[in-house]
C-alpha cells in the first residue's frame, strides 16, 4: 500500500530535472508561435504604423514590459484584425490594466476617438477613464464609439481573460484558472499555459498548470508519445474523479503506449479511489455509530444496569431535543447574541429537565414493578404515548427547527472524502459522554452505590445504602444521559413528537447486542453496528443492509444469548 | 368428560356470546328495518368484525403470554402475514378490473413494470391454497424463528426484543417496492371473494359470522391445548422453566407447539381481518401495533384466553370512541391503560371481576391461573 501511495506523488513533479528544462524550452517556443501568429494576424490589417510597433517588440518583451500603448494603438483603428492582435498582446501583457480592458472590450466599454485613435475606458457607472492609465477623464471628447467586436475578436477575448487569470499575481486566481483549463481542456490555451509554466514559482500552482497542461497534450496528436505518456501518467497522480474523465476519454486513435499508461493510470486511481470510497463509507458507519452510542448510552443504565425494560427511552432522548428547541426559542427572542452558546446552555437543561421527568416515572411507577421486567415493558411503553401526546399537545404535530451554531456548520475534505463538522462534533461528543458515564460510574460514591444495589440490593440495603433513593438517581442518571443525547441529536434529525421513536429498536438492538450490563459492550456494538450497516449499505442498499443487521442480530443472539460480553458469574442469576 | 372438561363455566358464556353474534348480527343486519333500534347497522358490522379478529389475535397472543411465559412483542408480524395471504388471493380475484386490466398482473406490478408474476405470487389465484397459505406462511416463519431461539434457551426480555426486531425487519422489508407485495400502498383495492362481491352486505355479514367462528375455533383450540397435559406442562415452563427442564421435559418442543399454533392462529386473524378493512399495507407490521396487542390481554386478564378477547374488544371499542370524540385524548387514553392496568390490575378485568366475586362469595372456587410474581432465578 505504500507503495501504491507514494509513487504516484513523485509524479506530480518532473520525474527528471531534464524534463523540467526541456518543458521549459519548449514552453519558450510555443511562446514564439503565438507572437508569429499574432504577427500575421496583423498584417493582414491596414495600420503600417502599427506593424513598426509590434514588430519592434522581442518576442518575450511584453511579459515584463508594462507598457499598454501598442495594443491601445491596435485597439484604437477599430478593426477586428487589430482587435484581435491586440487581445494577443493583452492576453501576455503584466500590466494589471489589461484584464480591465479586455473585459471592457466584451462588454463594449472600451471606447476609441476616430479622430485621435485615443482610447477610453467607461467604467461600469458611467465616468469615463483612460484606458492606458485609468486616470479619469474630466471632459471626454465627442463622437466616442465603442470598439466593436464580431465572433472571432469574442474567441480571442475569451482566451485573453483566461490567459490573464492564469498569468494573474494572485496565486488563488492562477489555481482556479488552471483548473479552468484542467476541466475545459482547450487546445488554444496551450501556448499560455506554457508561458504561465515558465514563470511560475509557486509549487502548488505549477502543480496545478502542469496537470492542466497535462490534460489537454494526452489527448492532443501533434505532441510526441513519450511526451503523452508522462502527461498521462502526470494525470493519473491526481487520483481522483476528473483525472479518470480524462484518462477513459483518451481518442481511439492514440498511440498504445499512450493507451496502456492511461490504463495504468486508470487503474491505480479506481483502486484508490475504492479505498477513499470504503474510508467515506467507514466514516459514516462512526458517524452513525456515534448516533447509536448516544441513543443507548442512556438505555444502557436504566435497562443494562438497572434491568427496567425503559420503552419511554426514547421519549427521553425527544425530550432532550425539545428542551433545545425551547432554549433556542428564548434565546432567539430575548438574547440572539447567545446564540452560538445555545447548545452548552441547553445541555445541562437538558439533563436536569429529563433526569427530573425519569426520576418522577421512577418513583411513580416503575419501582412498583421492580422484578417483574414485562410488566415494566408495557408500562414505560404506555409512559411513552403520553409523553409523545403531551409534546404533541403543546408543541404541535410538526418538525421544530433547531438551528446549528456556526461551528457546527461546514465540512472539510480530507483527500477524496468530506467529513461535515456536526457529525465530527457528534462523535467527540457521544464519546465525551461515555467516559463521563464510565467515570461516574468507577469513580464516584454514587457509581459505587448503583453497582452495589444492582448486584446486591438487599445486602447493599443492610450497609446502609438507601436502595430507593439509589434507584430513582440511577433511572434518573440514565434518563438524563438520553435528554442530552437529544441536545445532539436535535442537530442531525427532525425534532418532533416521533423523534424517540426512531431510536428505541435501535437503542435496544445496541444494548442486547453488546451485552446488557456492559458498558463497553454497548459502546463496541454502537460502532460495530454503525460501521457494519454503512458498509453493507453500498451493495445492499441502504433499507436491505437495515435488514440484514437486524436479522444478524437475531441470529447472533441465538448463538450468544447475552450479547457480545455477556456477565459472568452471580450476577447473570440476578 | 373430557371433551366437556375444555369448557369451564367462564367459556361456556364467552362461546354462547360469540356464536349468538355470529346468528344475531347477521340477521338483524339484513332481516331487521333499518329504522329498528335493535338492527345492527352497515357501518357497525365491518367494525365488530374487526373487533372480533382483534379477539382472535388477542386469545393467540395469550396463549404465549399467558400460558407459556414468552411475551411475543411481534405477532403482529404472524397477523399481517396472514393479511397479505389473504390480500394476495383477494388481488389475484380483481383479475382485468383493475386499473390497468392486466388479467394476471395486479395493478401495481404493471405500475412497477413487472413482466411476469413473480413465483412467490403464483397459486394464490386458488382459494384453497391461499388459505393454506394463510396458516403456513406464520406458521413457517413461527417454527423457525421459535426453533432457532427455544434451542438456544433465548429467553424472557431478550426473546421479546428480537420478536420486535424479526416484525421491525418485515416491516422495512415490505416497504420496498422490489419485494413485490405492493411497497407502502400495501394490497387494496379489493373486488371480490369466492365469487361474491366484497362491499355486499351479505358479504359482510358472512364475513362477520366466519370471524365470529374462527375465534370460537381459535378459543376451543387454545382451551384444549392449555387444559391437556400437554398444558400443565406447558404453565410449569412459565413458571419455572428450568425446573421443568430438569425433570426431563423438553422444554423447546413445548415452546415451540404453543408458539406455532398461536402464530397460525394470528395469522387466521389477519387473513380474516384483510377482506373486512379492505387493505393490507406494510403498516401492519409496525413494532407499535404488536406491544398494543399485548396491552388488549393485560387488560382482559393475562392467561384466561377468554380475557383477551375481552379486552381487545374493550380497548378497540375504547380506541373507536376516543378517536371519534376525542382525538387529542386517546393516546393519554391508552398510555395511562398501560401504566393503570400493570399497577393495579395485573391479573386484568377478568381478575378483577373475580376477586369481586370470590371476595363476596368466599367460595374456594379454583382461581384462574396466578400470575408469576416475580420470575423465579433460573
Amino acid at each position: 500500500m505504500n507503495d501504491q501511495a507514494s509513487q504516484p506523488f513523485s509524479r506530480t513533479h518532473c520525474e527528471k530535472p531534464k524534463d523540467c528544462a526541456r518543458t521549459a524550452r519548449s514552453a519558450r517556443r510555443l511562446l514564439g508561435y503565438v507572437f508569429l501568429l499574432a504577427a500575421l494576424t496583423f498584417l493582414s490589417g491596414v495600420q503600417p504604423a502599427a506593424i513598426g510597433a509590434a514588430s519592434a517588440q522581442p518576442a518575450s518583451a511584453p511579459l515584463a514590459g508594462a507598457d499598454l500603448a501598442p495594443a491601445l494603438a491596435l485597439l484604437g483603428t477599430d478593426s477586428y484584425g487589430d482587435t484581435d492582435a491586440a487581445l494577443g498582446r493583452l492576453a501576455v501583457s503584466t500590466n494589471t490594466r489589461a484584464a480591465d480592458i479586455v473585459e471592457a472590450i466584451r462588454d463594449g466599454r472600451l471606447l476609441f476617438d476616430p479622430q485621435s485613435k485615443a482610447v477610453f475606458l467607461r467604467m461600469p457607472d458611467g465616468a469615463v477613464t483612460d484606458a492606458a492609465t485609468g486616470a479619469a477623464v474630466g471632459a471626454p471628447p465627442a463622437g466616442l464609439r465603442p470598439v466593436r467586436v464580431n465572433n472571432r475578436v469574442r474567441r480571442a477575448i475569451d482566451a485573453a481573460a483566461g490567459a490573464l487569470a492564469l498569468l494573474s499575481p494572485d496565486n488563488q486566481k492562477r489555481l482556479a484558472a488552471a483548473a479552468a483549463v484542467f476541466k475545459s481542456r482547450d487546445v488554444s490555451a496551450l501556448p499560455i499555459l506554457d508561458a504561465a509554466l515558465a514563470k511560475e514559482g509557486d509549487p502548488k500552482v505549477k502543480t496545478a498548470l502542469e496537470q492542466a497542461r497535462a490534460a489537454i497534450i494526452v489527448a492532443s496528436q501533434s505532441v510526441s508519445e513519450p511526451e503523452r505518456v508522462s502527461a498521462a501518467r502526470l494525470i493519473a497522480a491526481r487520483g481522483d474523479q476528473d483525472a479518470l474523465a480524462i484518462l477513459s476519454s483518451l481518442p481511439p486513435n492514440s498511440p498504445d503506449a499512450v493507451k496502456a499508461a492511461a490504463a495504468d493510470g486508470i487503474e491505480a486511481i479506481n483502486r484508490s479511489l475504492a479505498m477513499w470510497a470504503v474510508a467515506q463509507n467507514v466514516w459514516y458507519g462512526l458517524s452513525l455509530g456515534s448516533v447509536l452510542l448516544l441513543a443507548a448510552i442512556g438505555l444502557a443504565i436504566t435497562f443494562g444496569v438497572m434491568g427496567v425494560i425503559n420503552m419511554a427511552h426514547g421519549e427521553m432522548v425527544m425530550l432532550g431535543a425539545y428542551t433545545t428547541y425551547v432554549v433556542q426559542e428564548i434565546i432567539r427572542t430575548s438574547a440572539p447574541f447567545l446564540f452560538g452558546w445555545s447548545l452548552a446552555i441547553a445541555l445541562p437543561l437538558a439533563f436536569l429537565f429529563t433526569a427530573i421527568v425519569g426520576i418522577i416515572i421512577e418513583r411513580t411507577v416503575i419501582r412498583f414493578l421492580y422484578g417483574r421486567p414485562l410488566e415494566t415493558l408495557l408500562a414505560t411503553w404506555g409512559i411513552s404515548l403520553i409523553l409523545q401526546q403531551a409534546v404533541r399537545s403543546v408543541f404541535g404535530p410538526t418538525n421544530k427547527e433547531v438551528g446549528a451554531p456556526s461551528w457546527m456548520s461546514g465540512a472539510f475534505d480530507i483527500g477524496q472524502m468530506s467529513i461535515t463538522y456536526n457529525r465530527l462534533w457528534i462523535i467527540v461528543f457521544s464519546l465525551l459522554v461515555f467516559f463521563a458515564l464510565l467515570l461516574v460510574l468507577k469513580r464516584t460514591a454514587l457509581g459505587l452505590y448503583v453497582r452495589a444495589v444492582t448486584q446486591n440490593r438487599r445486602m447493599a440495603g443492610a450497609m446502609g445504602i438507601r436502595t430507593g433513593r439509589i434507584d430513582a438517581l440511577t433511572f434518573g442518571l440514565g434518563s438524563g444521559i438520553a435528554g442530552i443525547a437529544g441536545v445532539a441529536l436535535s442537530q442531525i434529525d427532525n425534532v418532533s413528537p416521533n423523534l424517540g421513536q426512531g431510536y428505541i429498536i435501535d437503542s435496544f438492538m445496541v444494548v442486547v447486542f453488546g451485552g446488557v450490563g456492559n458498558l463497553w459492550g454497548t459502546l463496541v456494538a454502537a460502532f460495530g453496528l454503525g460501521v457494519a450497516n454503512k458498509l453493507l449499505e453500498p451493495f445492499a442498499g441502504a433499507v436491505l443492509g437495515k435488514i440484514l443487521i437486524l436479522v444478524l442480530i437475531i441470529l447472533f443472539i441465538q448463538k450468544r444469548p447475552r450479547g457480545l460480553f455477556a456477565l459472568k458469574g452471580r450476577a447473570v442469576e440476578a | 368428560m373430557r371433551g366437556l372438561g375444555i369448557i369451564d363455566r367462564k367459556g361456556a358464556v364467552f362461546l354462547a356470546i360469540v356464536l349468538g353474534a355470529a346468528v344475531l348480527v347477521p340477521a338483524s343486519n339484513l332481516g331487521l328495518a333499518e329504522t329498528n333500534p335493535l338492527h345492527v347497522s352497515d357501518y357497525l358490522v365491518p367494525l365488530l368484525g374487526k373487533y372480533v379478529c382483534y379477539a382472535l389475535l388477542a386469545v393467540a397472543v395469550d396463549l404465549v403470554w399467558g400460558y407459556c411465559g414468552v411475551l411475543s412483542l411481534g405477532h403482529g408480524a404472524f397477523f399481517a402475514l396472514g393479511g397479505y395471504a389473504m390480500g394476495m388471493y383477494l388481488m389475484r380475484q380483481i383479475g382485468p378490473r383493475g386499473v390497468y386490466g392486466n388479467p394476471v398482473l395486479p395493478d401495481f406490478m404493471v405500475f412497477l413494470n413487472y413482466k411476469e408474476l413473480p413465483w412467490f405470487w403464483w397459486g394464490f389465484d386458488v382459494f384453497p391454497f391461499a388459505l393454506l397459505m394463510v396458516f403456513l406462511v406464520p406458521g413457517a416463519l413461527a417454527f423457525l424463528f421459535g426453533w432457532f431461539a427455544f434451542r438456544s434457551r433465548v429467553t424472557g426480555v431478550y426473546l421479546s426484543i428480537i420478536t420486535q426486531a424479526m416484525t421491525f425487519a418485515l416491516m422495512l422489508a415490505f416497504f420496498r417496492n422490489d419485494m413485490g407485495f405492493g411497497g407502502n400502498n400495501g394490497l387494496t383495492d379489493f373486488k371480490d371473494i369466492l365469487g361474491f362481491s366484497i362491499s355486499a352486505d351479505g358479504t359482510r355479514t358472512a364475513l362477520f359470522a366466519a370471524s365470529a367462528l374462527a375465534l370460537a375455533g381459535g378459543y376451543l383450540v387454545c382451551r384444549a391445548l392449555v387444559t391437556s397435559k400437554y398444558g400443565k406442562v406447558l404453565v410449569a415452563v412459565r413458571d419455572a422453566e428450568s425446573r421443568t427442564r430438569f425433570l426431563g421435559y423438553r422444554v423447546e418442543n413445548y415452546k415451540l407447539l404453543c408458539w406455532v399454533v398461536s402464530a397460525m392462529l394470528a395469522g387466521l386473524a389477519g387473513a380474516l381481518y384483510v377482506p373486512q378493512v379492505g387493505i393490507i399495507n406494510p403498516g401492519e407490521f409496525a413494532p407499535a401495533n404488536s406491544i398494543e396487542m399485548v396491552i388488549w390481554v393485560a387488560v382482559g386478564g393475562r392467561g384466561t384466553l377468554v380475557g383477551a378477547a375481552l379486552g381487545a374488544l374493550i380497548v378497540n371499542a375504547g380506541k373507536t370512541w376516543f378517536t371519534g370524540m376525542l382525538p387529542e385524548a386517546w393516546l393519554f387514553a391508552l398510555g395511562a391503560l398501560f401504566v393503570l392496568v400493570t399497577l393495579f390490575l395485573p391479573r386484568g378485568v377478568l381478575g378483577l371481576w373475580a376477586s369481586l366475586t370470590e371476595g363476596r362469595r368466599k367460595t374456594t372456587a379454583p382461581a384462574p391461573p396466578a400470575m408469576p410474581a416475580a420470575k423465579p432465578a433460573e
